[in-house]
């Protein structure tokens, strides 16, 4: 299959490309790791005008730690997410996200970045970062605006991003002592969207009580959902069964899938309301409770 | 526009739309077609190549973003008329039929063993789950990579495999 035409563009810096973005307007996208965007244009379901290709521009592919948050830049493939070492030492929750995106060779490429820009609610980041509470550092010709990850998400394929800035970077909040996360995902094979996935971030008090608590869905609904009523019903308790019985049945009912060949809609909720169930005790595990 | 990639370590230039596909560049513009396309959506992985040393699906990339880096495809594993350690191990444990998938599972296979010298089998299965086969039910090509790793850990000076 080959796309429609296009013009190529490759700035080497942020300010040339958002000046680029400015300059073409909605004649333009941005080709990051392209693992999303060209099977678009190869199916037609797409055909912008321009191609932006950030990969020229040095010095956006990073995870650090620094100023208490994990920094993950604009050009960070999931491979390298699920190398790094502090992904793999300190945030659970990203390193079982990074291992289940899509298959290995699609990983070599595809950005984290464009996981969150692209706006999919069955892409699994968006869930993920919801969970963690994450922050957007987006840059426009006339700077740079930080954009809390749950007023991102505006729509399918939506976010606050404008047509004219690049997300630069995601901060996530360095966890606290006794924190621990979990991403948990029905797929029907390798590479396959979600049936559904629940990512879990949570924080234990010295009481064992739960003191934070942040709960994202994949694919049951038009955007990615924060499970609020879940995270409430959590916070401030001990993880006992009942709890964790409790907070699955909110999930489900926060829930808002759509019937397609992955199942019905019943179905997708009680896949939400079991994950959900099994991403906390994992998370509890990892957070050092005895629960 | 102007393409210029090292593949199997020739410099090779050409004049490319901006919308030709990495696939088929290497296949129709340099005739290197052991590189193979399969679904063309991003799944079976029959057309992996390596680009600068890492797996990357060639239908999911265009020509032009190749520009200045280097690709291994699989007519470079032979050296000197003999095949590598995967080739011949694919062949001694009947690690294809169709042979469709092949070039693709011997790239991904390379670069894998060149960083997990002594795979699990899990590990193998793991690496692998982005090139689909249909023949063969995967059992006989995670032996023979399995017997590749093994070779390449016989011959490899210590630090590394070729």
């Amino acid at each position: 299959m080959i796309p429609a035409g296009f013009d190529y563009h490759a700035p080497t810096t942020i300010g040339e490309a958002t000046a680029l973005l400015s300059r073409l307007g909605d004649d333009a996208k941005v080709l990051s790791g392209g693992q999303s965007l060209i099977p678009l244009l190869k199916l037609r379901l797409a055909s912008p005008r321009h191609l932006v290709d950030i990969n020229r521009i040095p010095g956006l592919g990073y995870v650090k730690e620094a100023d208490g948050a994990l920094r993950i830049g604009a050009l960070t493939r999931e491979a390298d997410l699920e190398e790094s070492e502090a992904v793999r030492t300190r945030y659970p929750l990203l390193a079982d996200a990074a291992r289940t995106i899509a298959d290995p060779l699609v990983r070599n490429l595809a950005t984290v970045a464009g996981n969150l820009a692209h706006g999919d609610p069955a892409n699994d980041h968006p869930a993920v970062m919801l969970a963690l509470g994450a922050e957007i550092v987006a840059t426009g010709p006339s700077g740079e605006r930080r954009i809390p990850i749950v007023s991102f998400f505006r729509g399918p394929f939506e976010t606050a991003l404008k047509g004219d800035e690049l997300l630069t970077e995601i901060r996530v909040p360095a966890p606290a002592p006794r924190s621990g996360g979990a991403y948990v995902k029905l797929e029907r094979k390798v590479g396959d969207f979600a049936t559904a996935a629940v990512a879990v971030q949570l924080t234990l008090a010295a009481d064992g009580t739960c003191s934070t608590v942040g709960i994202g869905l994949t694919n049951v609904g038009l955007t990615p959902i924060k499970a609020e009523k879940a995270e409430a019903a959590l916070r401030g308790k001990r993880l006992d069964e009942a709890t964790i019985r409790e907070a699955g049945q909110l999930a489900a009912d926060a829930a808002r899938p759509e019937a397609d060949l992955r199942g019905s809609v019943e179905y997708k909720k009680d896949v939400v309301r079991v994950l959900t169930m099994r991403a906390l005790r994992k998370a509890a595990e990892r957070a050092g409770g005895d629960r | 526009m102007n393409v210029q990639v090292t593949i199997n370590g020739e410099k090779l230039s050409a004049d490319v739309e901006p919308r030709l596909l990495l696939v088929h560049l290497i296949r129709e513009v340099f005739r290197l077609t052991g590189t193979h396309i399969g679904c063309d959506t991003t799944h079976c992985g029959a057309c992996t190549v390596l680009l600068d040393g890492r797996p990357v699906k060639s239908c999911t990339m265009f020509a032009v973003q190749a520009n200045g880096r280097e690709i291994q495809t699989v007519e470079g594993l032979e050296q000197d008329g003999a095949l590598h350690p995967l080739q011949e191990s694919f062949m001694a444990e009947h690690g294809l039929q169709c042979g469709y998938c092949t070039p693709g599972m011997l790239m991904t296979s390379k670069a894998f063993l060149e960083k997990h010298p002594s795979p699990s089998e899990d590990d193998i299965r793991r690496a692998i789950s982005g090139n689909l086969c249909r023949c063969t039910g995967y059992v006989n090509i995670v032996k023979a990579v399995q017997h590749a790793a093994a070779k390449l850990r016989a011959t490899a000076p210590a630090g590394g495999a070729r």
